[in-house]
């Protein structure tokens, strides 16, 4: 076992090899890897506000969806309503428009009979002219028996 | 192994390449190899640390990066200081002890043989099997351990524990006994432990050596694989004590 000068030369390049890595490897190394663990654990911490945000967004979004249909449950109901009223308006008015056209017609068919019957008589009157015209064989003068004819218009 | 005996292949390979004479003589492989050790080691770390980024890591700097995280736990674990010396320190201590080991997984006869083609005699590959490399490193600790109890506690603080610690002031002369033991067992054993793994395990790959090449694997792989284990764990047994040394040294007693 012989101790020599290899020491002190091994104990130079120690020192050395120390020195290097007080230097130039730990404090990287261990600076970048301080610094991933910091992203990380700023990862995992986003990470977990956005779950916190994303159940907040749910219930947010349940409400939202809850206001929705309870508004269009009323939307229906008043659009209901509302086309139930429209339809008693438009029933109303049909009637009154029917009404209104029946009693017109029944007017005009009143009329026509009227005016029918004026006609008919008027005719009635000719045949029974030309009929006791005929029955006497001579002309009757409707001047001369214009009263009676009258009296047998008025008659029909 | 041609044309030696089994002895003089192996005391040729326990025979370090020197230079010099008596104290002032130089290991060339032990300080070569170690050298070109720490440049590839550490040029490798400074190559993941320059480029280190906080993103996703490549290859090299995920791996320098599981070994400093190793080394930094145990650190923290052990150490409850403020220290920029000690975590680096036992990043060195563990990744230079370690490269220095596994070079004795190497084939015993490799560096050997190429070297010899080359006009060089002797040369042993596993520096920590070098009492000089493991004593340098031992002592440097130590020199660390005095330093740093001188500058936490002071000199007052210092005597004060040396003479009082552990049995109370009245038993100052067992006290003094019992540190001064305790402050040559330290380095020694530092020393020894980290030599005396590596150089039975080299012995033992020497030994295999000398079976005929066709049984070599029987035993040779066996050891290898259980080897990597003691290099591994030397490593960091070595590291490990450096801190525990350097924490007592750090706090009072």
């Amino acid at each position: 076992m012989n101790i020599n000068a290899t020491l002190l030369g091994q104990a130079i390049t120690f020192a050395i090899l120390i020195w290097f890595t007080m230097k130039f490897v730990w404090p990287p190394l261990t600076a970048a890897m301080d610094e991933r663990a910091k992203k990380i654990a700023d990862g995992l911490a986003a990470g977990e506000r956005a779950k916190h945000d994303l159940e907040l967004a749910a219930k947010r979004s349940a409400e939202v969806i809850r206001e929705a249909k309870e508004k269009a449950a009323e939307i229906i109901a008043s659009g209901d309503k509302r086309a139930a009223e429209i339809i008693e308006a438009a029933k109303s008015q049909a009637k009154v428009e029917a009404d209104r056209m029946i009693a017109g017609a029944q007017a005009e068919i009143e009329q026509e009979v009227f005016r029918a019957k004026e006609q008919l008589r008027g005719q009635v009157s000719a045949i029974a002219l030309a009929g006791a015209a005929k029955i006497l064989g001579r002309e009757v003068d409707a001047r001369a028996h214009n009263d009676l004819l009258d009296k047998l218009v008025a008659e029909i | 192994m041609s044309g030696q005996t089994s002895s003089e292949y192996i005391s040729h390979h326990l025979t370090n390449l020197h230079a010099g004479e008596g104290f002032w003589s130089f290991h060339l492989d032990t300080m070569s190899v170690s050298l070109v050790l720490g440049f590839i080691l550490f040029g490798a770390m400074w190559l993941a640390a320059r480029k280190a980024t906080s993103g996703v890591p490549g290859g090299l700097q995920n791996f320098v990066e599981m070994v400093v995280e190793m080394v930094d736990t145990q650190v923290k674990d052990t150490f409850h200081g403020q220290s920029k010396l000690i975590a680096p320190l036992a990043l060195t201590i563990f990744v230079w002890i370690f490269g220095m080991n596994a070079m004795d997984v190497l084939p015993v006869d490799l560096l050997p043989l190429v070297l010899h083609w080359f006009g060089v005699d002797h040369f042993k590959i596993v520096p920590s099997t070098d009492l000089n490399a493991t004593f340098a490193m031992s002592l440097s600790v130590f020199f660390l351990i005095y330093f740093y109890s001188l500058k936490v506690k002071g000199l007052g603080g210092f005597t004060h524990e040396i003479l009082c610690a552990p049995f109370g002031k009245w038993m100052f002369p067992v006290n003094i006994l019992f540190r001064i033991v305790e402050d040559i067992a330290k380095p020694i054993s530092l020393a020894l432990r980290l030599f005396g793994n590596m150089y039975a395990g080299e012995m033992v790959f020497i030994l295999i050596g000398l079976l005929p090449w066709y049984l070599q694997w029987t035993l040779g792989a066996p050891w290898a694989i259980f080897h990597l284990l003691i290099i591994t764990l030397q490593a960091f047994v070595f590291m490990m004590l450096t801190v525990v040394y350097l924490s007592m040294a750090h706090e009072s007693h």
